[in-house]
């Protein structure tokens, strides 16, 4: 614990002592921007429509200021052009006029509240060397796999060869005692032929009768339980046109169930988000980390990069813009209730404040997402019976709960105490 | 690069002159297939150990075999929204304010959409003074879905594109030869905006004519209003301001005068403090308001001319000569007393298709200074002009019109003379008919125009005047359609859209700085020249001065001497289903039992029991319950319509016979199931509602498909209790309203101490406890409930052979009861003076009278659906316990666990539960909207759609219920009085139907509940229902 805390404070003094040095070479060259400032700047204010090393809704900007000083613009443009883009294109700058015209006259925010020094700092970060395409670090991790799965093999293999040996070693000792045998001129007994068992059970009527009952009701309990279980698909899991990881969004990401199935909320139904909720993130994020491409190719056989452009060619973006040509996705419905049932996600999800978890399981650590609960009327019924009805703080049962808990006796009252029983509450 | 390799299968082949080549090429078996070596040999056929069957039943085995190892549910799929819109949460319904005009129903309402599909249209509170929706528009949804539509402008029978249509028709629009008039014939259009743009498309055009044309014409009423006040329109009548209602043939709660009275009404009907409305009704024909009224004289319809000529006389003062039957005349000094009585609490209205008729209804009224008489608004929910419409046909014919273009008109249907109008449509150089369906007219125009259901269009409309209500779309259009005021506006070469066409016009004249997005969420507006602006300023002083030179009572006279009458009469109506015809093709208006007749699928002629017996006429049960009919041969003006079915009418007037409009389509934009009846419209001479006819009986016998074969009480007074105003007054409440009693060790007990009941009783002090509450007194029968529970809950249609069968699925009911003596009160005394089963007084003869109802019986309606009995007889026979009692006081139904023993049903005493016989829902046996994939969206996705072989019934909309009470809890909130509703009393704009929680004990329906009228229906049999009815009241001590 302690050298934790250590380590803490080192790297805390480092880091202070780091911002200090910075501070100070700063206020001694103006010129030098800041990489470290200006990558938070550049997150903050640009990120939104740039990114360093690819066209989005604006253009890739790597390098940009020298880039822009092959066209002889200097930083004084460049900072006109950030505060103001539109003023420097009314006022007929050829260039600021180009850019725009290529760019689909889509006009560029104006950052007034840029300061001089942000934008050299923004303008640091972006003139830092690309790093090395992190799959050349990722070739001696792969490799490293490789030679586990190797050595797995190894073991295994030697294990068998050891197995092999014990046996080979264990006929020897016997074929070796049989010839001690032999030559003390021992004689194996042979046993005297009674009646055979089968024989002795079949005559036993009471037994054959006893046996009978029991593969009978053994059947009939195998058969019943066949028969329940047909229509209950839990476990189910479909192939869905888009890889969706549960896993990544919900578990690593840690995005809260309802951002996406918001009409959980409000709605019987807990909703399928529609495309447009993906690309509230995915306009940005085009691809994933290196490590977490490699992992979904290793563990899991997608290539994650390729089921994000499958959701850009359904929703139609084409990196920069709508198309307008979509292509609405047809995913396969894991959960049905037949129609007889009627089940509400906002009485459960805002009313009760379940969490999702305790109907559709660890859906954070689910790559595929599969049924998790039975789904029955059973399962349904059970809950109902166990689950004590969140009264607190809701007007709506501050009487009931009263007149009910003294009918019953009790201070917590189930939804089944509540009524949640009846045919008629989900049967209509 | 093709390749010149030549592949051979056979030697044979490189020989190019090979007959073995030649032969295979034609037959692929060289030899003959030796069929008759296996197959010929009968004898070996029938030896053989395998039969056919047996190797049928193998082959089933393997099937089930192997279908039963591959039992794995289908794949199915999820398809979320690419953007999704904001306004949509799948799962959550989005209301939409809106109006349904479609030229005959108008009203203001809310539409609820599920995923973007209008599923049921509901009342706008908000609309206070656009009435409220009636059965026929809460039916209107299925229109949308009608697979049948026009889905693209068609050319003749071939689809054309909108550009073809705009391109062809400008240009010949703009290539009509001088002289040729341009005419628009459209249904009334009560919309500020359209007229504005037909006013336009005349000024680039130049000699257009705008007809407006009802099917149904009101326009004496706009004729006789027009000369008396100048402007085109008709009085708006209030009756909740109203003490005595008079009425001469005038059915007020049906579709008199644009209809939607019935909610002011019915404000009246309900006893307060002693005190509610008294209405006479002067009718032939048995109406909805006739059968509401205290007091119904049944005369002839020239006998009603007569009666209103009088009435003036006696009202108003001047001598008019009538003569009329005694009782008649008598009936009629007392109304007119009773008129005088009231004075300016009193009205009359007439339904007389006569300028003099209508002239004297206004005069009375003016002369009364009736209060429920407003002659300053204006309902312009008919504007028809009888004369212009036949200047038309006339024009057409003599070759007057270059272009006709017709908007939600079907005239080759609706106009008794349409053989003249396809003769003039012949001479016509362009027709354009705008329309939803390919139907009678239609078809025969050259261009039709597809339109969009109201559901799907922009629109404004002034149905009284100052008083708006705003169209939009709650749907994007199912098919290529546009609607006629897009066209206008591209004919008129304005390119902006309708909608902001709309916007426009509104902020220019009539919003008055109000907001527009406003006036579209709330659906109506009123505007501030709602009093302001007298619309009769141009003209009114030349008709008052034309007032002045007319003598009083002059009117009243010319009446008296137009009744002419020489043998039967005919009084064409519209009836509360079908209305006048154009929603045929809807599946539950065709099934929505009349109110009066309890008649489904049908029209017929009504006849009165004497006139039935002079002819010979009768109706008869045969065996398997259903209702017989003779055929009669009826004969107007040189017109017969063989084989009309008749129905014999209690309270029909001897001498007239009656016969609903809205039958005998024949189009094919139509089912075949859906072309029943005879069309009336063939009848409907100069727009004339009443004419002379002969009637002659013809062979064979009809079947109707019936729901209600049993038409009197029996004196069982305790199915409906009632009692007349001035006993309720007066009286203790166990006088009229007396809790049924059995004896307890020889002491009478009420029924509904717990010492008498079987039952230990549930506890219900917790929770919500629903209860519904009906009053007889607000019920008129209308049905508009029927329908909206028929949307709610996807009641399956089931046709007319199985209504005939009795198979009908309604979860809701209104039955209707007459009585067998004069009165029902009668009739309870008669029972009660039964003595043994012989002789004069003698229970045998005596209940067989009984069966037959009086020659003007008093009418009661009373809707039942599932009583949700606290102590249900069906609960307790379910082998499988399907049917199980809730807490909040419903009796669940759960669908999945039943069998279909159907004992439930056969233990129900108010037989409110329905089994299905069948599977209605994709079945080709049931082509409804339930078979096909369009009419399927109109289903509610919170409700199960049964199967075959489960009993179904009411369920209290649970499913409302339920939501309401999480909505609640959503919001940690108690529910307030008022949010739980079932789909029948959020429909009845009578205030009829009361739903609420009675634990609630400061709710309406837990003030009802203690409510001295309150009574449970055959609260003898102990069931403890949690449906509650209010004792029927009736204003008949005067008589």
């Amino acid at each position: 614990m302690k050298q934790v805390i250590y380590r803490n404070l080192t790297s805390k003094i480092l880091s202070l002592g780091f911002i200090l040095l910075l501070t100070f070479s700063t206020s001694l060259n103006a010129q030098d921007g800041d990489p470290v400032n200006g990558k938070s700047l550049f997150n903050a204010n640009c990120a939104a429509c740039h990114k360093l090393d690819k066209d989005m809704t604006g253009p890739m900007l790597r390098n940009v200021e020298a880039r822009l000083a092959e066209e002889g613009l200097d930083r004084e443009w460049i900072n006109a052009w950030i505060r103001n883009s539109n003023a420097l294109i009314k006022a007929g700058d050829a260039y600021a006029n180009k850019i725009y015209n290529e760019w689909n006259q889509t006009a560029m925010n104006a950052f007034p509240q840029l300061s001089d020094q942000d934008i050299t700092n923004i303008l640091a970060y972006t003139a830092q060397p690309k790093p090395e395409p992190v799959v050349v670090d990722n070739g001696p991790i792969n490799g490293g796999g490789d030679q586990g799965g190797v050595s797995n093999n190894l073991i295994l293999g030697a294990l068998a060869v050891l197995f092999g040996l014990l046996a080979m070693a264990l006929v020897l000792v016997k074929r070796t005692l049989n010839r001690f045998a032999e030559a003390k001129g021992i004689e194996a007994v042979a046993e005297s032929k009674g009646k055979p068992i089968w024989r002795a059970f079949a005559e036993n009527q009471f037994l054959v009768l006893v046996t009978a009952i029991f593969f009978l009701l053994a059947s009939g309990y195998f058969v019943y339980g066949y028969f329940m279980q047909v229509g209950v698909n839990q476990g189910y899991e479909p192939v869905q046109p888009i890889h969706y990881s549960h896993r990544i969004h919900a578990g690593d990401n840690g995005i809260d169930c309802k951002y996406c199935h918001s009409s959980a909320r409000v709605s019987k139904h807990s909703g399928i988000p529609s495309l447009n909720v993906c690309m509230n993130c995915h306009k940005s994020i085009s691809n994933v980390s290196a490590e977490t491409l490699a992992e979904g190719k290793t563990n899991y056989g997608v290539d994650y990069d390729a089921e994000i452009q499958e959701l850009y060619k359904a929703v139609g973006w084409d990196g920069q813009k709508y198309t307008g040509d979509s292509k609405p996705v047809k995913w396969i419905r894991i959960h049905n209730l037949p129609d007889f049932a009627y089940f509400n996600h906002s009485q459960h999800v805002s009313v009760a404040g379940i969490e999702c978890q305790t109907c559709h399981g660890p859906v954070e650590e689910m790559e595929i997402m599969y049924q998790h609960a039975p789904l029955t009327m059973g399962w349904c019924i059970n809950c109902h019976r166990e689950t004590n009805v969140k009264v607190k703080d809701n007007g709506y049962y501050t009487k009931i709960h009263e007149e009910l808990s003294k009918k019953y006796g009790v201070d917590q009252l189930t939804a089944a105490q509540m009524g949640g029983l009846e045919c008629g509450k989900c049967h209509y | 690069m093709s390749s010149n390799k030549k592949y051979w299968k056979s030697v044979e082949e490189l020989n190019d002159n090979s007959s073995i080549v030649e032969t295979l090429q034609q037959n692929e078996f060289v030899e003959e297939i030796p069929t008759d070596e296996f197959l010929g040999d009968k004898e070996a056929l029938e030896s053989s150990s395998t039969s056919r069957r047996d190797f049928l039943k193998y082959v089933g085995f393997s099937t089930a075999a192997a279908s039963l190892a591959a039992c794995e549910g289908p794949v199915i799929k999820s398809i979320p929204y690419v953007v999704q819109p904001t306004e949509i949460i799948p799962g959550v319904a989005n209301y939409y304010a809106t109006t349904i005009a479609n030229g005959f129903d108008f009203a203001s309402v809310l539409v609820k959409t599920r995923e973007g599909r209008p599923i049921k249209i509901e009342n706008n509170t908000d609309a206070a003074t656009n009435g409220t929706a009636n059965a026929r528009v809460n039916a209107s949804v299925l229109g949308l879905y009608d697979n049948l539509r026009v889905k693209t402008p068609m050319k003749g029978d071939s689809a054309i594109s909108w550009e073809t249509f705009m391109s062809e028709t400008t240009s010949k629009l703009n290539g009509l030869s001088d002289g040729k008039q341009i005419v628009f014939l459209t249904s009334t259009l009560p919309s500020p905006s359209t007229n504005t743009l037909i006013s336009e498309f005349a000024s680039k055009f130049g000699n257009v004519k705008h007809v407006v044309y009802d099917a149904v014409s009101e326009s004496a009423t706009l004729d006789a209003y027009e000369a008396k006040y100048g402007s085109r329109g008709m009085a708006n009548y209030d009756f909740s301001k109203a003490r005595t209602i008079v009425s001469v043939g005038g059915d007020f709660l049906g579709d008199w005068q644009g209809g939607g009275f019935d909610s002011g009404y019915a404000k009246k009907r309900i006893p307060d403090h002693g005190k509610m409305s008294r209405h006479i009704q002067f009718e032939s024909n048995m109406s909805l308001t006739g059968a509401n009224a205290d007091k119904r004289v049944p005369l002839t319809p020239s006998q009603q001319r007569l009666a209103l000529a009088k009435l003036y006389s006696l009202v108003v003062g001047g001598a008019v000569s009538v003569d009329l039957p005694k009782s008649i005349a008598e009936a009629v000094q007392q109304a007119a007393n009773e008129i005088k009585s009231a004075g300016s609490n009193a009205v009359v209205v007439t339904g007389i298709q006569d300028v003099n008729a209508q002239t004297v209804a206004l005069e009375i009224n003016e002369h009364l200074n009736s209060k429920a008489f407003d002659p300053k608004t204006t309902i312009n929910t008919r504007h028809g002009s009888d004369k212009a419409v036949m200047q038309l046909v006339a024009d057409m014919k003599a070759g007057n019109v270059g272009a006709l273009i017709t908007n939600g008109v079907n005239p080759m249907y609706t106009l008794p003379n349409a053989s003249d109008f396809k003769d003039g449509l012949g001479k016509v150089d362009l027709s354009i008919a705008f329309s939803m369906k390919q139907d009678e007219t239609a078809s025969n125009f050259e261009y039709i125009a597809a339109t969009p259901h109201n559901l799907e269009s922009w629109g404004d409309f002034e149905f009284k005047s100052g008083h708006y209500s705003m169209m939009q779309p709650t749907i994007r259009p199912l098919f290529d359609t546009k609607q006629f005021q897009e066209v206008l506006l591209a004919w008129t070469g304005n390119a902006s859209t309708y909608r902001n066409y709309i916007k426009a016009h509104w902020t220019n004249n009539i919003l008055n700085g109000a907001s527009f997005n406003k006036a579209v969420q709330d659906g109506v507006f009123v505007g501030t020249s709602a009093d302001a602006e007298p619309l009769v300023e141009t003209g009114s002083e030349s008709s008052e001065e034309q007032e002045i030179e007319t003598p009083s009572g002059n009117a009243a006279r010319a009446l008296a001497r137009s009744a002419s009458s020489n043998g039967m009469e005919l009084s064409l109506y519209t009836k509360i289903g079908m209305g006048d015809g154009q929603q045929a093709n809807n599946p539950w208006l065709q099934e929505f039992p009349d109110p009066i007749t309890r008649t489904t699928w049908d029209n017929y002629l009504t006849v009165s029991k004497v006139d039935a017996d002079a002819m010979g006429l009768v109706n008869e049960n045969v065996a398997n319950g259903g209702l017989n009919g003779s055929y009669v041969n009826v004969t107007v003006n040189g017109v017969t319509i063989d084989n009309v079915p008749v129905i014999i009418q209690p309270g029909q007037a001897k001498g007239s016979v009656g016969l609903a409009f809205g039958y005998g389509r024949t189009s094919a934009a139509l089912k075949e199931e859906m072309k029943t009846g005879v069309n009336a419209y063939s009848f409907y001479q100069n727009f004339n509602s009443v004419q002379n006819v002969t009637v002659e009986k013809a062979a064979g016998m009809h079947e109707f498909a019936c729901v209600q074969l049993h038409n009197t009480l029996m004196g069982r007074g305790d199915i409906i209790k009632e009692t007349n105003l001035e006993i309720f007054n007066t009286k203790d409440k166990h006088v009229w309203n007396k809790v049924p009693e059995v004896s307890l060790n020889h002491i009478e007990t009420p029924v509904t101490s717990p010492d008498v009941d079987l039952w230990e009783e549930f506890d219900r002090s917790v929770g919500h406890h629903f209860n519904l509450s009906i009053d007889l007194n607000a019920c008129t029968g209308c049905g508009a409930c029927v329908i909206a529970c028929h949307a709610e809950n996807n009641v399956p249609v089931v046709g007319k052979t199985e209504m005939r069968r009795s198979r009908d699925m309604h979860w809701l009911r209104i039955d209707r009861y007459y009585s067998h003596q004069d009165t029902f009160e009668a009739d309870d005394t008669k029972k009660e003076e039964f003595s043994g089963l012989f002789g004069d007084n003698g229970s045998l003869g005596g209940f067989g009278e009984m069966e037959s109802p009086a020659d003007n019986p008093q009418v009661a309606f009373q809707p039942v659906m599932c009583q949700h009995c606290n102590h249900a007889p069906c609960e307790t026979v379910c082998p499988v316990a399907a049917t199980a009692h809730g807490r909040q006081g419903q009796n669940h139904m759960a669908y999945n666990r039943c069998v279909g023993t159907r004992y439930c049903a056969n233990n129900c005493p108010y037989k409110v539960r329905r089994f299905n016989w069948f599977l209605y829902n994709k079945n080709d046996e049931f082509d409804y909207y339930m078979n096909d994939d369009l009419g399927r969206m109109v289903l509610n996705p919170d409700v199960t759609v049964r199967s075959r072989g489960v009993m179904e019934k009411c369920s209290m909309c649970i499913q409302k219920t339920q939501k309401t009470i999480l909505d609640a809890k959503r919001d940690g909130r108690p529910v307030k009085d008022g949010e739980f509703q079932t789909a029948c009393s959020a429909a009845c704009g009578n205030g009829a139907m009361v739903f609420g929680d009675i634990n609630d004990k400061d709710s309406k329906i837990a003030e009802l509940k203690e409510d001295d009228r309150m009574y449970h229906l055959l609260e003898h049999v102990g069931t403890k229902p949690n449906v509650i009815y209010q004792t029927k009241v009736r204003n008949t001590a005067k008589a």
